[in-house]
């Protein structure tokens, strides 16, 4: 048995936030300086097995099982292949930052940490977990903890109605998938939730039909895939920063990521056989998404949507089932978190001293806060797929893909990239430059340097990868070959 | 001593029971010694716990006394979570005015408590009936306990009316058994209903109405709303948890030992009836403005989710529906001690009253978490893997619209359950005066909230070997 890496990544966030709940209220900062360093432990932890995973023994790395339920088949069975390992350390790198950035935080910061690193623990369990069981039940914990975080920290104005919308809609979700997933479980008659069991299950096609749209959808809903988007971006703008961070950096790919696993990996006729209508809703939320990004007024709504549009690019790059589009895919997921959570960071960071997110309110912000800025600026050259920088290399294998697909649905696609274009220039120029409002004058204070040792890691990133594609892409063709011999041999 | 092994945990309640009478006068009223009467039981309630554990476990089935009781694991398991639910009953007893002084309330506990002992095991129809009716009458009078509160007073009287209906018609219900048999022990009656005839199905009919009302299933749940929110509140959560249990253990029994042929055809009535149960309980408890109300509606539609195990008959069935009974009555006995403590200490049950419980009291807020998600199914508490489990034995026997139904349920339960939350966390006291009044909780309740807490949290990730024991539970039945 080799070290547990990914156990103790998996555990370190919720061992921390019992800790943090051991701390009595009034000690703010020992409660920081413990969140804090749970998260860049993890981090490191996740950095370890990024950069240590075997890319020439492709395949599930890191594999620890023990068996928590015998009679059942349940087991706590981790590992990590190409697609996944990035997903870690983007966990990983979200979670410092997030915590960073949400030092400020004065009202219950013991519950607040504590909530969040309940959410980092599901998160990082959802995807380390080979167990179907064991995936669902880290997907509920994450889910959980974004209900309490959005309606206590959340925007004062729409936080109920925000945070109980997109509780409901990721619960009916998952329990969803979760009723596909025990039909398959039965159905297999293999007696085990073990994933890399259940992959060779061979499932009669017309099974794999018919629920491989439940399952998929299920947890697609998280993975804001049209018409089930609707909860993402009121949920991105209600939750405080920190959140909104982990929410559309993290989340989403969460249901992306199980929407791959469970959906197109273990029903791969299915996948096939819907994979047209997959594409149409993810054209829907690409195009669409980028559309209504660019007439909102609010700063937040905007990055809220275009999230929207971008997570419509992996739904498409998933719906290729193309190399291309899958490894695009990929990378997209690591490419948005970083950049998403860049960009709700900048937002919150603006909006915490103007105390506005109306964007014709807002102007010549690159003054007082310059490192924002260049963060926002380099945010949205990622956002519109700019070469040399992370989103060039998501987007074009994804475009690839679809264009050995359908070539109409990538020239259609291709107009979002456009319209991104132009929203994220136009909330560049109207914020960051320009006249400052009267109003605003000399109420700017500077960022703290927490706030700008995380713009920096996550700029960094987004630069390292666009310049250094090597840095993420054999990892994920790793995983690619994969799912690709699944989709083949089935 | 092998002869009394399998009584002893009756035994030793009883004499519990009596050391508590002769205790009592010793202790003058209104001095300090009094809440020795409550650790008394507690530490009474323990000991028959281990002794129990450690002595009395069953191995083969066995029928005992004259064919009376059956010595068995679903009998062993049920009656050892009564004594815990009735040692933790105890405590919050121990925090409850007009409870906690007087030795009657801790001697009907436990009278009950015998009662549900007997119920669990019992194989023959006169002592079933005799084991349900000791039961009963004892949680009459626990339910009314509160003479100068006229709630109180509706409540008892409310139940006893209604439970000596139900009761009449289940007593008929047996004698048209014996009439048409001639027989009364449980288990050399599943000969005679092999065919799904007309006798089978009034019989099946007469008896499900008398155990509906123990389980509160819907037509039969009416009662349970105002009994809750008149009754002291301990005593509506024991209601609530062991009281239903021990009609599901009798359920279980029951069907299993004198209707095993004919399950395919009674398995869809019972469908009906979880599916209207879940429904009706869900959205009945979405309109709640009382807590208490509130959870009495749940606790209907959680008869409707355990009731989904039964229906689908298995071995996997039974014992998911005996690991839901354990994770719920965990669950509720949290819920309904959380209601308790805040409506004594803010005398009001309602929704407001929770208003900035978590500034008041940090942990008391987190337990509050704890019992309301865990009653959602929400991970790691047991709620989630007690409801995975129940669906997915309804999609082993082949009911996956039941499960459908069952996850749709929970999605409104969810939805009722974090407006708790809400109020907890989110919503502020109307002078935004936390600090100034904050919730001082006593420490019995905290040692009861602690146990509780614990036992959710590990039933809710280590649920293997638990999971084992209720399977071995449900082995005995088959």
């Amino acid at each position: 048995m080799h070290f547990p890496f990914l156990s103790i990544i998996v555990f370190t966030p919720l061992v921390a936030a019992l800790i943090i709940l051991l701390y009595k209220p009034e000690q703010k900062k020992a409660i920081r300086i413990t969140a804090l360093s749970a998260a860049v432990f993890a981090l490191a932890m996740s950095l370890w097995v990024y950069f240590t995973y075997d890319k020439v023994a492709v395949g599930y790395q890191f594999i620890e099982k023990y068996n928590w339920m015998p009679a059942l088949g349940i087991s706590l069975h981790f590992g990590v292949d190409g697609m996944s390992a990035p997903l870690v350390l983007l966990t990983g790198v979200v979670m410092v930052t997030g915590v960073m950035i949400s030092w400020g935080i004065d009202d219950r910061p013991r519950e607040f940490f504590a909530f969040l690193f309940i959410l980092a623990s599901g998160v990082f369990g959802v995807f380390a977990s080979l167990d179907l069981f064991m995936l669902f039940f880290f997907y509920e914990i994450a889910v959980f903890p974004m209900y309490l975080l959005i309606s206590i920290w959340g925007w004062i104005k729409t936080r109920e109605y925000a945070a109980m919308k997109l509780t409901l809609y990721l619960f009916i979700g998952s329990v969803v998938s979760m009723i596909g997933a025990l039909v398959m479980y039965w159905t297999s008659g293999m007696h085990t939730f073990d994933m890399l069991v259940l992959e060779t299950a061979k499932f009669t096609p017309t099974f794999q039909k018919i629920w491989f749209l439940p399952v998929f959808l299920g947890f697609a809903i998280l993975g804001g895939i049209f018409p089930f988007h609707n909860w993402s971006p009121d949920g991105h703008v209600a939750a405080p920063t920190a959140v909104s961070m982990f929410h559309a950096g993290v989340l989403m790919k969460l249901g992306a990521f199980a929407a791959l696993r469970v959906g197109i990996m273990l029903l791969p006729q299915g996948a096939i056989f819907w994979a047209p209508l997959i594409m149409g809703l993810a054209l829907v939320n690409i195009v669409y998404g980028a559309f209504i990004a660019s007439v909102q007024t609010d700063f937040k709504y905007v990055i809220g949507f275009s999230s929207v549009s971008h997570m419509g690019l992996v739904m498409m790059g998933f719906a290729t089932l193309t190399p291309e589009g899958l490894t695009g895919a990929g990378v997209q997921m690591f490419s948005h978190g970083i950049m998403t959570a860049l960009f709700f960071a900048a937002v919150g960071m603006v909006y915490d001293r103007a105390h506005t997110r109306q964007i014709p309110e807002l102007g010549g912000m690159i003054k007082p806060l310059p490192l924002v800025g260049i963060g926002v600026i380099v945010g949205s050259l990622v956002s519109m797929g700019m070469p040399g920088f992370s989103g060039f290399i998501a987007e074009f294998p994804i475009f690839m893909g679809m264009w050995k697909t359908h070539a109409l649905v990538a020239i259609i696609a291709a107009i979002s990239i456009v319209v991104t274009a132009s929203y994220v220039l136009l909330v560049v120029r109207r914020v960051f430059f320009g006249k400052m409002p009267e109003a605003l004058e000399g109420h700017i204070a500077p960022i703290r340097n927490l706030d700008k040792i995380a713009l920096v890691l996550l700029m960094t990133l987004m630069i390292g990868i666009g310049l250094f594609p090597a840095l993420i892409v054999p990892w994920v063709q790793t995983g690619v070959q994969h799912i690709l011999a699944l989709l083949g041999g089935a | 001593m092998a002869a009394i092994l399998p009584i002893l945990p009756e035994i030793l309640l009883l004499v519990l029971g009596i050391l508590i009478l002769i205790i009592d006068p010793f202790l003058k009223r209104d001095t300090s010694r009094r809440p020795f009467l409550g650790w008394f039981s507690a530490g009474g309630l323990l000991f028959i716990l281990a002794v129990s554990l450690l002595l009395a476990r069953p191995t083969a089935p066995v029928l005992v006394f004259g064919g009376m009781l059956r010595f068995d694991w679903l009998g062993f398991g049920f009656k050892m979570f009564f004594v815990f639910a009735a040692g933790v009953t105890t405590l919050f007893f121990m925090d409850t005015d007009h409870l906690n002084r007087r030795a009657e309330a801790y001697l009907l506990l436990i009278a009950a408590t015998l009662g549900m002992c007997l119920m669990a095991s019992s194989a023959d129809l006169v002592m079933l009936y005799l084991a349900i009716e000791t039961t009963s009458i004892p949680l009459y009078l626990l339910a009314g306990f509160l003479k100068e509160d006229d709630k109180s007073t509706e409540a008892g009287f409310k139940y006893m009316l209604f439970g000596a209906l139900t009761s009449a018609v289940l007593l008929y219900g047996f004698s048209l058994i014996y009439g048409f048999t001639g027989k009364t022990g449980l288990y050399d009656l599943s000969t005679n209903f092999s065919t799904f005839n007309v006798v089978a199905v009034g019989i099946i009919f007469l008896v499900l109405a008398g155990l509906a009302f123990k389980v509160s299933l819907f037509p039969f749940h009416f009662w349970a709303p105002d009994v809750y929110e008149g009754a002291p509140t301990p005593v509506a959560g024991f209601l609530s948890t062991a009281s239903k249990a021990a009609g599901f253990a009798v359920l279980i029994r029951l069907f299993t030992a004198v209707f095993p042929a004919i399950s395919s055809d009674w398995s869809l009535i019972l469908a009906v009836l979880a599916t209207l149960t879940m429904t009706v309980g869900n959205l009945i408890a979405l309109a709640q403005k009382s807590i208490k109300r509130m959870l009495a509606y749940s606790s209907i539609a959680h008869a409707g989710y355990a009731m989904i195990g039964v229906v689908a008959f298995s071995k996997l069935g039974i014992a998911s529906v005996v690991f839901y009974l354990i994770g719920y009555v965990l669950t509720n006995l949290l819920a309904f001690g959380i209601v308790g403590i805040v409506g004594r200490l803010t005398g009001s049950d309602d929704f407001q009253a929770y208003s900035g419980l978590s500034r008041r009291n940090p942990t008391l807020g987190l337990a509050a978490l704890v019992a309301f998600l865990s009653l959602a199914g929400m991970p790691p508490f047991v709620g989630f893997v007690a409801k995975f489990f129940v669906f997915s034995a309804a999609i082993e026997a082949g009911w996956v619209w039941l499960a459908i139904v069952g996850v749709l349920n929970s999605i409104v339960g969810l939805y009722y359950y974090l407006n708790v939350l809400k109020y907890v966390y989110l919503y502020r006291m109307e002078d935004q005066d936390e600090e100034h009044h904050p919730l001082k909780v006593s420490g019995t309740v905290v040692i009861a909230l602690v146990i509780l807490v614990i036992g959710i949290l590990l039933l809710g990730s280590l649920f293997g070997p638990w999971f084992g024991f209720a399977t071995k539970a449900a082995m005995s039945m088959f």
